[in-house]
C-alpha cells in the first residue's frame, strides 16, 4: 500500500439479495488526484461511491481514509472526515433554497466554508434564494455539489455530472473539477462522456460487472479489445 | 462556526416568539378571573402543552406517535407514585414524572429505527402495554391497579395549574427554538431528505433521539402536572387512547411544523368539544375521525398551511 495514498480499497464487496454488485474493487487515490470511474450501466459504479460515502454498509473489506480505518463509520462521520460526493439523481433539500442547502452542510460538515465563493463557484449566485425544487436539474446537480463543497470535502465523488450537459456546460464543469483537483482535493469522477473525462485525467479505472476490468489510462482503456467489449456488451 | 454567513435563512423573527410566549402567558394568567372554570382551563392548556409536545416530533422529524399518551401517562404515575411511596413534593414529583418519561422513552428509542405506520402502531403498543401493566391488579400496592391513585394529600389546584402553564410554556419556547436555531434547521434538513442530511454532517440518529425524549418530557410533565390537579384518577384518565387522539387532531388541525398552529388548534378545538363535545360525545368522535381522514389527505400540515401556501411564513 502506498504511504501517501488518502483514500485506499481493499477487497471491497457488496452484495445486494445475495448477488454481487461490487467484487474485490480496490485501488488507491492521491490527494488532487483525479480517478475517472467508468463502466456500462449496472456496473456498480453508483454502488462504489455509496460503498465509500457510507450510504451502505459494504460486506466485506476495508476501506482506509489517510491511514485510517473508515469503513464501519456512519456516513455523518465521513463528511466530517473529509469525504463528500454529488448524486447521478441530484439529491438537495427540496424544500430549502439554494443559500439554505448550503448553510446546512457549512453548520454541520465539520468546516468553515466561505459560501459565497462557493455559491459563485458552482454558478448558484443568482439563483441563491429560489427553493431548490424550482431549480433546473442541472443546477440541482451543481446544488448537490456545492453542499459537498461546503463540508470541505478531502475527497469527493461526482456521479454522472456531465449527463445533461451541452459541451460548454461541460467545459465549465470540467473547468471546476480541475480547479477542485488543485486545491488539493481528490476526486472519482463516474461519467459515460469519455470526451469529458479525457479532459480532466488521464487515469481510469473500469468496471464490468462489478469486478475491476481495467485500470490506466484512458487512451489504453479504449484500445482494450475487453473494454471495448464490456461497453458493446452493456 | 462559518465565516461568511449571507442574508439566507429563512426564519420567522425572534420577536414573533416572544410575543406569543407573553401573550399565551397573560390569556391563561387572566382567564381564570374572568371564567370561572379552572379545571377546564387546566386541561385545556395540558392540550396544548401535549399538542406543541407531539408536534416537536411530528412537525420537526416526521414520526406520528400513535401512542404518546403513553409518555403522559408515566409522568403521571410517576408523579403519583414519588408522592405517595417516597414522600416528595408535588413539584419536584411533576419534574419526576417527566424524567420517568424520558427514561420511557430511552427505553423505547429503538423503535425510531421503524419508519412511518410502523413506528406509529408499534407505538401505540407500547402506550398499551403500559396501561395493561400499571392497571395490573397484582401491582395494586404500587400503582393502585385498576382502582387507580389518590393524591389528595398534596391537593393545590392553583399550583397544579400554574405549574402546568410553564409546562406548556416551556413546550412553547421549545417549539420557537426547534423553529430558529441551527438545530431546527438540521431538522428541517433530516425531514426533507434523510440521506442527504447526512452528506451534510448531520447525526441523524443523535438528533431524533434528542426531539424524541424531548417530546417524551413534555409529555411525563403535562401527566405529572395533570395527576395533581384532578388528584385522584382511574389508569384510563391517564392512559387513554383517546388523549393521544385528541393531541394529533389538535396539533395537526392547527399546523404542524409551526409553533402557533398546535396551539390555536388545541385552544379552538378543545372550546368547540366543551361546548359541544360532553353532551354528544359519541358524535364528537365521528367528527374527529372524520377529521384526522380530511386533514391527513387534505392538509397534512394542517390549517396553517393554508396561509404558507400564500408566502405567509407563520411562526
Ligand atoms: N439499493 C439497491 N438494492 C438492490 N440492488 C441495487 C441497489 N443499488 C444498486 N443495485 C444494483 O446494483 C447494480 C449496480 O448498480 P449501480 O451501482 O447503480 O450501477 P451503475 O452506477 O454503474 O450504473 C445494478 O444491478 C443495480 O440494480
Ligand atoms: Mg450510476
Amino acid at each position: 500500500m502506498s504511504s501517501e495514498a488518502l483514500l485506499e480499497l481493499a477487497g471491497v464487496v457488496k452484495r445486494f439479495h445475495g448477488l454481487a454488485v461490487v467484487q474485490d474493487l480496490a485501488f488507491n487515490l492521491k490527494p488532487g488526484e483525479i480517478l475517472g470511474l467508468v463502466g456500462p450501466n449496472g456496473s456498480g459504479k453508483t454502488t462504489a461511491i455509496n460503498l465509500i460515502s457510507g450510504v451502505y454498509p459494504i460486506d466485506a473489506g476495508e476501506i482506509h481514509l489517510g491511514g485510517r480505518r473508515i469503513d464501519q463509520l456512519a456516513a455523518f462521520r465521513r463528511v466530517h472526515l473529509g469525504i463528500n460526493r454529488s448524486f447521478q439523481v441530484p439529491k438537495p433539500f427540496r424544500g430549502m433554497t439554494v443559500a439554505e442547502n448550503i448553510l446546512v452542510a457549512a453548520e454541520y460538515g465539520g468546516g468553515q466554508p466561505d459560501q459565497e465563493q462557493i455559491l459563485e463557484e458552482v454558478g448558484l449566485t443568482a439563483e441563491r434564494h429560489r427553493v431548490a425544487s424550482s431549480l433546473t436539474v442541472n443546477h440541482q446537480k451543481m446544488l448537490d455539489l456545492a453542499r459537498a463543497l461546503a463540508t470541505e470535502p478531502k475527497i469527493l465523488l461526482v456521479d454522472e455530472i456531465g449527463a445533461g450537459l451541452n459541451p460548454a456546460e461541460l467545459n465549465v464543469v470540467a473547468d471546476l473539477l480541475l480547479r477542485l483537483a488543485n486545491r488539493n482535493i481528490a476526486l472519482i469522477v463516474v461519467e459515460h462522456l469519455l470526451k469529458f473525462l479525457n479532459r480532466i485525467t488521464d487515469r481510469v479505472l473500469v468496471l464490468s460487472a462489478g469486478r475491476r476490468l481495467f485500470e490506466g489510462t484512458l487512451a489504453e482503456a479504449s484500445a482494450d479489445p475487453e473494454v471495448v467489449a464490456a461497453f458493446l456488451g452493456g | 462556526m462559518p465565516s461568511a454567513r449571507p442574508d439566507q435563512i429563512r426564519q420567522p423573527p425572534l420577536r414573533d416568539g416572544i410575543i406569543l410566549i407573553v401573550v399565551l402567558a397573560v390569556i391563561f394568567l387572566v382567564a381564570p378571573k374572568v371564567y370561572g372554570n379552572q379545571s377546564l382551563l387546566l386541561v385545556m392548556m395540558t392540550f396544548v402543552a401535549l399538542a406543541q409536545g407531539l408536534n416537536l416530533l411530528y412537525g420537526f422529524t416526521g414520526y406520528l406517535p400513535f401512542g404518546y399518551v403513553g409518555f403522559f401517562g408515566a409522568g403521571a404515575y410517576g408523579m403519583s407514585i414519588l408522592v405517595l411511596h417516597a414522600h416528595v413534593p408535588a413539584i419536584p414529583a411533576v419534574i419526576g414524572g417527566g424524567i420517568v418519561a424520558v427514561i420511557f422513552g430511552v427505553i423505547l428509542g429503538p423503535l425510531l429505527r421503524l419508519s412511518g405506520a410502523y413506528f406509529s402502531i408499534a407505538n401505540l403498543a407500547t402506550a398499551q402495554i403500559l396501561l395493561l401493566a400499571v392497571a395490573n391488579p397484582s401491582l395494586t400496592p404500587l400503582t393502585g391497579g385498576p382502582y387507580g391513585l389518590k393524591l389528595q394529600q398534596v391537593f393545590a389546584p392553583g399550583a397544579a395549574y400554574l405549574t402546568m402553564l410553564v409546562i406548556m410554556l416551556l413546550a412553547t419556547v421549545i417549539a420557537v427554538y426547534f423553529r430558529r436555531s441551527r438545530f431546527g434547521l438540521g431538522l428541517r434538513a433530516m425531514t426533507d431528505d434523510r440521506v442527504s442530511a447526512e452528506m451534510a454532517g448531520i447525526n441523524i440518529v443523535r438528533a431524533r433521539l434528542i426531539v424524541w425524549l424531548i417530546s417524551a418530557a413534555i409529555a411525563g410533565l403535562a401527566g405529572g402536572a395533570y395527576a395533581w390537579s384532578i388528584s385522584v384518577y382511574y389508569p384510563d384518565a391517564v392512559f387513554g387512547t383517546n388523549i393521544s387522539v385528541f393531541a394529533i387532531v389538535f396539533a395537526l388541525a392547527g399546523g404542524v411544523g409551526t409553533v402557533i398552529g398546535p396551539i390555536v388548534g388545541a385552544i379552538l378545538l378543545y372550546a368547540l368539544y366543551n361546548a359541544i363535545g360532553i353532551t354528544v360525545p359519541q358524535y364528537f368522535e365521528l367528527l374527529y375521525g372524520f377529521l384526522i381522514v380530511i386533514l391527513v389527505l387534505f392538509l397534512p400540515e394542517g390549517g396553517l398551511s393554508l396561509l404558507r401556501r400564500r408566502g405567509v411564513d407563520v411562526l
